[in-house]
């Protein structure tokens, strides 16, 4: 395959950065998105150019580390995250554009690479359960529905890629906190800092400058795991209970 | 800040605030329109004009006027405060979007659909409204009792196209609003049901077609067959 890449290239948070065009041949239908970009940086290397910088880690699609807003969709035309997307969903001859995220909660740290640490101080906030939990339990010690651990697990495969933000007209993350939020709603053992937690990730959430919900469903029709907006509705149902019956006067 | 305030000046609370003003409003709207409904009897104006002052004299109706003002202006205030912090959480744009491929167009476009909407608030509440509270309008006496003829003054205005073509196209405005704020309202509020929330969408596309439709079919009613 014959491409054109069109790159955001950015050198650092305080540069104004800008689109720079890149031909590449010899792309196989066979790679995957980030393999293309290795072959990009490898002929940028050769060259003693510096190579487009983009994040990535596990590249199976379970870690989120992976960005990259494609031909105007996070994560590119499938709904799968970049990782996972192979370039059988390119055609020859194609420009492919590629952006960071935009989010004032996702600054850009260098190119393609934006710092999402604002979901881990969301977390920090209140995603965790605080009680000393000892050695792994039996199963089935704790009963939980079947149904309901199912509906905690969905909620839990959100890998924290941020393409939820990404897609939102308003670069907002309550896709993220509503699933942090619903996993350990609906388990026992996050009962003990149900309202807390609602009440601070929410706060932290406003904090970080992410923008509020219109219920576009944008979000959820690009999550790579297909975290849905009932979540957001259970977010919302534990906010509006907790600040009405929490101590937190 | 205490606790009341605090929760309202969070995006949760700003939208609870965003969806129980518009509920409101989606029930005025349905009082609205059904009495409205009286334009349509050939009877020279007579039951509407009767409807008219008791809905500007009744204690209770003028409570319920009230709740509608403030909800107005709270919805549109509201608006412009979320609406500027969802702008302020993109600061820099991209240079290509595919959104129509996963949201509807009305959902990304609350905001101008609403400002094509309050300007005809603002036109409709100086034509009728206005009028009806400080203007000199004619009166009628129908069994003795002396009635203000709005009937007279919504009969004129609707002899003219331009008012005519600007309450169908608000309508359609309020409409295309309404396709995804019904729903969306209760999705707000946490309502969110696989038992119930089909009925709520299937309610939402059913009352953003009737009602508006209604509406605007009353000045078109007027100018094709009363003049
Ligand atoms: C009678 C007239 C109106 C009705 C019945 C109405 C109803 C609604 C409803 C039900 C919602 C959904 C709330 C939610 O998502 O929770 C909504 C959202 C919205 N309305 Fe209205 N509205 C009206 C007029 C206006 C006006 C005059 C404006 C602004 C100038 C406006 C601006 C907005 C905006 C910006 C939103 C989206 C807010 C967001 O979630 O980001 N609306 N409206
Ligand atoms: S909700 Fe989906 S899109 Fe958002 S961070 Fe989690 S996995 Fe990514
Ligand atoms: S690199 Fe881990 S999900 Fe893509």
């Amino acid at each position: 395959m014959k491409l054109t890449l069109k790159v955001w290239r950015q050198k650092n948070n305080s540069d104004k950065g800008g689109f720079v065009n890149y031909p590449l041949d010899g792309i196989s239908k066979d790679m995957s998105f980030l393999e293309m970009l290795d072959v990009l940086n490898e002929e940028l290397s050769e060259k003693g150019e510096d190579p487009v910088h983009f994040d990535h880690d596990c590249r199976e699609g379970i870690c989120g580390m992976c960005s990259l807003y494609i031909n105007g969709k996070p994560h590119g035309p499938q709904q799968t995250t970049t990782c996972q997307l192979h370039m059988r969903s390119f055609s020859d001859g194609d420009t492919i554009t590629i952006e960071p995220w935009r989010a004032a909660a996702f600054p850009v740290v260098k190119d393609l690479v934006v710092d999402r640490s604002s979901f881990d101080r969301i977390i920090q906030a209140g995603g965790y359960v605080s009680v000393n939990t000892g050695g792994v339990p039996d199963a089935n010690e704790i009963p939980i529905p079947k149904i309901i651990a199912d509906e905690a697990f969905d909620a839990a495969t959100c890998i924290g890629c941020g393409a939820c933000v990404a897609a939102c007209k308003n670069a907002s993350a309550m896709l993220f906190t509503s699933a942090k939020i619903s996993q350990l709603a609906m388990l026992p053992q996050g009962q003990v800092e149900r309202k807390n937690r609602a009440e601070k990730m929410i706060a932290q959430m406003d904090e970080e400058g992410f923008g509020a919900c219109t219920n576009t469903g944008a979000c959820a029709a690009e999550c790579p795991k297909g975290i849905s907006l009932t979540n957001i509705a259970r977010m919302n149902r534990e906010y509006f209970s907790a600040v009405l019956s929490s101590d937190n006067v | 800040m205490s606790w009341v305030t605090k929760t309202l000046s969070s995006t949760l609370g700003r939208k609870l605030i965003m969806a129980l003003t518009g509920l409101f409003l989606i029930l005025f709207l349905t009082g609205h329109v059904s009495g409205n409904l009286l334009l349509f009897k050939n009877d020279g104006g007579e039951a509407f004009n009767i409807y008219a002052k008791f809905m500007t004299t009744n204690p209770a109706v003028k409570l319920l006027s009230w709740l509608t003002y403030l909800s107005i202006i709270g919805h549109v205030i509201y608006s412009i405060i979320l609406s500027r912090k969802n702008k302020s959480a993109r600061p820099i744009g991209y240079s290509e979007s595919k959104a129509s491929t996963n949201s509807s167009a009305a959902s990304r476009n609350m905001g101008v659909l609403g400002t094509v909407i309050l300007l005809f608030i603002v036109v409709h509440m100086q034509s009728f409204w206005a009028q009806m509270h400080w203007g000199s309008i004619p009166t009628v006496t129908y069994g003795g009792e002396e009635y203000k003829d709005l009937y007279s003054i919504v009969y004129a205005a609707f002899q003219v196209e331009w008012m005519v073509a600007l309450y169908v196209i608000a309508m359609i405005f309020l409409g295309v609003h309404l396709s995804h704020g019904f729903a969306s309202a209760f999705q707000t509020l946490g309502l969110n049901h696989k038992k119930y929330t089909p009925a709520i969408e299937g309610l939402g596309k059913f009352y953003c077609i009737v009602i508006p439709a209604l509406f605007a079919s009353m000045p078109l009613y007027i100018y094709f067959t009363q003049s």
